[in-house]
């Protein structure tokens, strides 16, 4: 399992903690992700909203570069607004050989578009992948309902991110199910967290936040499970400024820690929070796990004396059944020598009178 | 949807709805105005134009109105909308390409958003990556908003979010020059585009 990995601007910076996660649990289930060298930024929507010509090429360069460097390697892009830009580039570059000419131009550099891009999601949801993480568990997620966030990059446009299932996609579910934590079913999965109109357009777009929790909230969960740092940047840090505007108007605050899913598994293999970024989060994340460790504790406690107490009822009744059957076998055997003895005493009784 | 009269409106204003149509991959005819897009889009509660309405001021030539409008500005481009057309057109891609066009007519009907990517391209263009401290402290500077964020900016500097050491592309010179040749792509695709125009005409 190695792929060429494309960390993008906020690998070092906002999405810290999904990068640390990333690679804790990437090298405990042996996928190797081996950086583009001198790669650059994909240019995300803002290159879209300048240029279709920019949109492709600043992709381009660097999957030019994985490919002259890594061949044969797939491209893995962690965060969803850079896995939309170099799917959409790639898309482009296959449709035609004229397109090509004009990326190589651009990019001044030879590119066939040969890698398929991948969200980290899809890396380890395959088979392999699956199995490794399942025999790393050592401490199931128990109790911990995880309302999972694909947000919109990661799925749209379905075409061009070869997604079947666009409302209601399950990959991070399953996979947070294999860990034991608790998938709650809502319909907030693939709406948008806002993107950059969070800066833009801060006042229309906050309502598209606080929506999400909303939605989280009244289906049951205690966190949200995201896969992609500007999602998780736009709810995280977010959800203080949220809270204050519903507290001014008399409304109860959210306390919905979020998480990578990174993060969760890395908690799952033994991780401490602090070694897989969760100390850096904006909203307290750390108490809802202890509360949770504590509740499977308890869960498996209760379980563990509600399974003994199956086991004494099992025992007592059995003993009953045995002590039944021992006293019908007695009965019977009494019975038969009842029996036994009437059969040969008229025998005796005949040879007395005679 | 206010009501307008067709009768002013030019030949060259229904061609340069079809060009725009055209740039996004859109048959106009297609849309036979249910309302789907703007039942699901998260912004619709903001904008001027409903996205369905976009589509039909683009049916009907009325170009003034759309480029005029910030609904194609406040678009988050989620992509919802196109997802969701039982007539696939690619709403999305047309509030992309209404946008382009606004920028090029040279209006700014929502100066923040036009500010936000200008910066953010002029930042990548020079580092080779999105510095986002630069970006945000350029953003507000030209956006007039000065505090905005200024509190998370704090918070995220607590937690070693930023200010520290960061990626630069090391071959940004390559990157600069790849932003120049794309940008000079594309305007050598528009100029064309009008010398056909012109051709036609
Ligand atoms: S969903 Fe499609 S057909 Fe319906 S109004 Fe929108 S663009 Fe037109
Ligand atoms: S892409 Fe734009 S118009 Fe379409 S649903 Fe999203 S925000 Fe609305």
């Amino acid at each position: 399992m190695k792929y060429s990995y494309f960390p993008g601007c906020s690998a070092n910076t906002t999405g810290k903690s999904f990068t640390v996660s990333t690679s804790y649990v990437a090298e405990k289930i042996g996928v190797e992700l081996v950086e583009i060298p001198d790669w650059n930024c994909c240019g995300t929507s803002a290159a879209a909203l300048t240029s279709p010509e920019l949109a492709v090429a600043l992709p381009a360069r660097s999957l030019a570069i994985s490919e002259r460097e890594l061949p044969g390697l797939d491209v893995v892009a962690p965060c969803a607004g850079c896995y939309r830009s170099l799917k959409t580039s790639v898309a482009f570059a296959r449709e035609s050989e004229d397109n090509r000419t004009l990326i190589k131009k651009i990019i001044n550099a030879p590119y066939e578009a040969k890698a398929d891009v991948l969200t980290l999601l899809e890396v380890f949801a395959t088979d392999e992948a699956r199995e490794a993480i399942a025999a790393k568990v050592q401490r199931k997620l128990r109790c911990l309902k995880v309302a999972c966030y694909y947000g919109c990059a990661m799925v749209r446009p379905a075409d061009v991110c070869e997604c079947d299932n666009v409302e209601d996609p399950m990959e991070m579910d399953d996979l947070m199910a294999l860990i034991g934590a608790e998938p709650v079913d809502w319909a907030f999965k693939t709406e948008c967290c806002g993107a950059a109109q969070q800066m833009t357009i801060p006042v229309q777009a906050k309502p598209m936040i606080e929506r999400i929790f909303q939605n989280a909230q009244a289906n049951g969960a205690d966190c949200i499970v995201t896969s992609c740092p500007l999602c998780m940047l736009n709810l995280d840090m977010r959800e203080a400024e949220i809270n204050k505007a519903r507290v001014a108007r008399g409304e109860e605050p959210f306390d919905i820690p979020c998480y990578y899913f990174t993060e969760l598994i890395g908690l799952a293999f033994g991780a401490g929070p602090d070694e897989v970024g969760i100390d850096i989060h904006f909203h307290p994340a750390k108490n809802l796990l202890l509360q949770r460790e504590l509740d499977a504790l308890e869960l498996e406690e209760a379980e563990n004396i509600a399974r003994a107490e199956e086991e004494r009822k099992k025992a007592e009744i059995a003993a009953k059944i045995a002590a039944k059957k021992a006293e019908k076998a007695a009965k019977e055997k009494a019975a038969q020598e009842a029996a036994a003895q009437a059969a040969t005493q008229p025998e005796e009784g005949k040879e007395a009178a005679e | 949807m206010r009501s307008i009269d067709l009768s002013g409106i030019s030949d060259a204003s229904v061609q340069a709805c079809e060009e725009i149509a055209k740039d996004a991959g859109v048959n106009l005819k297609d849309c036979y105005q249910c309302g789907k897009c703007t039942a699901g889009c998260p912004l619709a509660d903001s904008m001027d134009l409903m996205p369905r309405e976009v589509i039909r001021y683009l049916q009907l030539g009325a170009i003034d109105v759309v480029l005029d409008a910030k609904t194609p500005w406040i678009c988050a481009q989620c992509v919802v909308c196109s997802s969701r057309c039982p007539q696939n057109v690619d709403i999305c891609s047309a509030m992309r390409a209404v946008r382009l066009a606004s920028k090029h007519a040279g209006k700014r009907p929502l100066p923040e958003a036009d500010i936000f990517d200008d910066e953010f391209i002029a930042n990548v263009r020079v580092h080779g990556v999105s510095n986002e401290q630069y970006l945000a402290a350029a953003y507000n500077l030209k956006s007039l908003h000065f505090m905005q964020d200024m509190g998370n900016a704090t918070r995220m500097l607590k937690r070693g979010m930023v200010g520290v050491s960061m990626h630069n592309t090391k071959g940004r010179a390559n990157v600069a020059a790849l932003v120049d040749r794309a940008l000079e792509a594309d305007a050598a695709r528009r100029a064309q585009s009008d010398e056909d125009k012109g051709g036609d005409e």
